[in-house]
């Protein structure tokens, strides 16, 4: 069996004595599309904070690609190949969304390239690219504040699969978006992701979106994984239904 | 645009002086403001206030005057050099400490170093001549002496020559990736992070610029006075910077020298024509640029300039 590309070995949080993670053990592989699901406060978006640096666990550790990262800070993690999309689009308010996608490439590349500027071909080209894969070619001169909740999203996406990463981490991509919308926005970004090959990990609350677009689901609950299989396999077990489908 | 403004602007502080001999030791000093003044407005985009910035400016001063005063140097260039690089070091070493705060803390933070700096001029004598500051002797301009009047034409003209090149280099390192994130940071920090960013690292590449700008104006300044005191680090010094960065807005990189020219053409005017009123003048002033032109003197130029284009 090859290492996985994350690996959460017994991780543990409390905040003010509530559990958030307690005793976490969880792999993913390379090119797996993961669902992780959950009532509110099971802790799933506590285990993408760890797992970018946000917060330090009391106890275990994370390993990507079988090196340690669990002390590393979120700009040191980053460089190790995860990036995050948040639930609330993290953007750039003054620049337009092309601009936020140049800043980001400029920041892969290396932002001590000071002599260059953004309207350098070598960054233009490949922000172009980008925006097209996720579908906001023609948007590319709006701020964020001009656009949709579900293009926003996207654009927060586009700065993450900017930093060419192994692993993206999204958090509710769907949240906030309406119910028309969401199945495109979901398609949109999951055929980039493959395009890219990029491996995702994704919390949501949809359980249509997790059946249909989750090679895999992990179900957190009490700050415990206590189911993981296929859609199918999660979402017709008995507890699962009782104590997180119910409430998710 | 920008370029065209910029240009129309020099060329308007080149050229206005031969009418009117009497402001060329006004825009010199106006301008050695104008460019401590664009280092605070770099790190404005940051969203940052220093209220502490005259200290690279008293540092850039007092190098001046205690290399020509104490080490015999006085090449004009080596002086101005030397002077940049000082003030630089200084920012490095402060910058690092102060770029690990935001907002009020931020700002106090500088205005508090600014005191210390004060203090330690006015206090150690023998090495900065205390409260009576320190001559800065007219320099030698590669090797030549001249007179106070035809340096100070000669030190006009250079700061002319050396804001060109500063302008060009400052608007370049504002359209790089490290110039872009600073409004980066001022907007969405943690994404920054988030980008494998380090944002302290962005933010004391900007401190450090700002001070060695600022310390470029002390060695300007000082050279136009023929002195320097302790009061160039007072922390009112480091507010008038704020102002003028505010006043001429931070959209364009001339904006702070056109901020400076204005706040000394009011100041001069307004002390010959109504000196117990100059204070109620500039507050005035202030309010109007932050009511009707938040963009600040260069915003309204700009706004002219791309409204004209419009039209035609």
């Amino acid at each position: 069996m090859s290492v996985p590309l994350l690996r959460a070995v017994d991780l543990k949080i409390s905040f003010d004595g509530v559990l958030a993670a307690d005793g976490v053990n969880l792999d993913i592989h390379e090119d797996e599309f993961v669902a992780i699901i959950g009532p509110n406060g099971a802790g799933k978006t506590t285990f993408l904070n760890l797992c970018t640096g946000y917060v330090r666990p009391s106890a275990g550790g994370v390993f990507i690609g079988g090196r340690e990262i669990t002390r590393l800070s979120p700009r040191q993690i980053t460089r190790t190949g995860i990036a995050r999309a948040f639930q609330l689009p993290q953007l750039f308010a003054e620049h337009t969304i092309y601009e936020n996608v140049l800043i980001a490439i400029a920041a892969r590349k290396g932002f001590w390239s000071a002599f260059s500027t953004l309207s350098d071909p070598v960054y233009a080209e490949e922000a172009g690219a980008l925006m097209d894969l996720v579908g906001l070619g023609g948007i590319a001169h709006l701020r964020p504040v001009e656009i949709s909740e579900g293009m926003r999203k996207l654009a927060d996406i586009a700065l993450a699969m900017a930093l060419k990463p192994r692993l993206l981490l999204l958090d509710e991509p769907t949240s906030g978006v309406s119910a028309s919308e969401k199945f495109g926005l979901m398609e949109t970004i999951v055929g980039a992701l493959r395009a890219e090959k990029v491996t995702a990990l994704f919390v949501e609350h949809d359980m249509e979106i997790v059946r249909r677009f989750a090679d895999r689901v992990v179900v957190w609950n009490q700050g415990q994984v206590v189911a993981t299989g296929t859609a199918e396999e999660v979402l017709n077990d008995p507890y699962v239904k009782e104590n997180v489908v119910g409430v998710a | 645009m920008p370029i065209l403004v910029t240009a129309l602007f020099l060329l308007f502080v080149a050229l206005l002086p031969i009418a009117v001999p009497w402001l060329q030791f006004v825009f010199t000093l106006a301008l050695a403001h104008g460019l401590a003044a664009l280092g605070v407005a770099l790190l404005l985009r940051a969203g940052l206030i220093s209220l502490g910035h005259a200290t690279f400016y008293a540092i850039g001063a007092y190098t001046t005057a205690y290399l020509s005063t104490h080490l015999g140097v006085t090449d004009f260039f080596v002086l101005l050099m030397a002077s940049v690089v000082v003030a630089a070091i200084f920012g490095v070493a402060i910058g690092a400490f102060m770029v690990r705060y935001r907002s009020i803390f931020f700002a106090m933070l500088n205005l508090a170093v600014s005191m210390i700096v004060f203090a330690i001029l006015a206090k150690f004598y023998g090495l900065t001549g205390g409260t009576d500051g320190m001559r800065v002797a007219a320099p030698t301009i590669l090797g030549m002496e001249l007179e106070r009047a035809t340096f100070g034409r000669v030190l006009f003209y250079s700061v002319i020559g050396m804001l060109v090149a500063v302008l060009i280099l400052a608007g370049r390192y504002l359209q790089s990736p490290l110039g872009q994130a600073l409004s980066a940071v001022h907007t969405n920090e943690v994404r920054l992070e988030y980008l494998g960013v380090s944002v302290n690292r962005v933010l004391l590449c900007a401190y450090t610029i700002s001070a060695a700008l600022a310390g470029l104006g002390g060695a300007v300044g000082g050279m136009a006075i023929g002195h320097v005191v302790p009061e160039l680090a007072y922390w009112t010094a480091s507010g008038h910077l704020v102002l003028v960065a505010v006043l001429g807005g931070i959209g364009g990189v001339v904006g702070p020298l056109m901020g400076s020219i204005f706040i000394e053409l009011v100041h001069t005017f307004a002390t010959g024509y109504a000196s117990g009123a100059w204070n109620l003048i500039v507050g005035v002033a202030l309010l109007l640029v932050v009511f009707f032109m938040p963009q600040g003197l260069y915003g309204l130029v700009a706004r002219l300039g791309s409204k004209k284009k419009a039209m035609s």
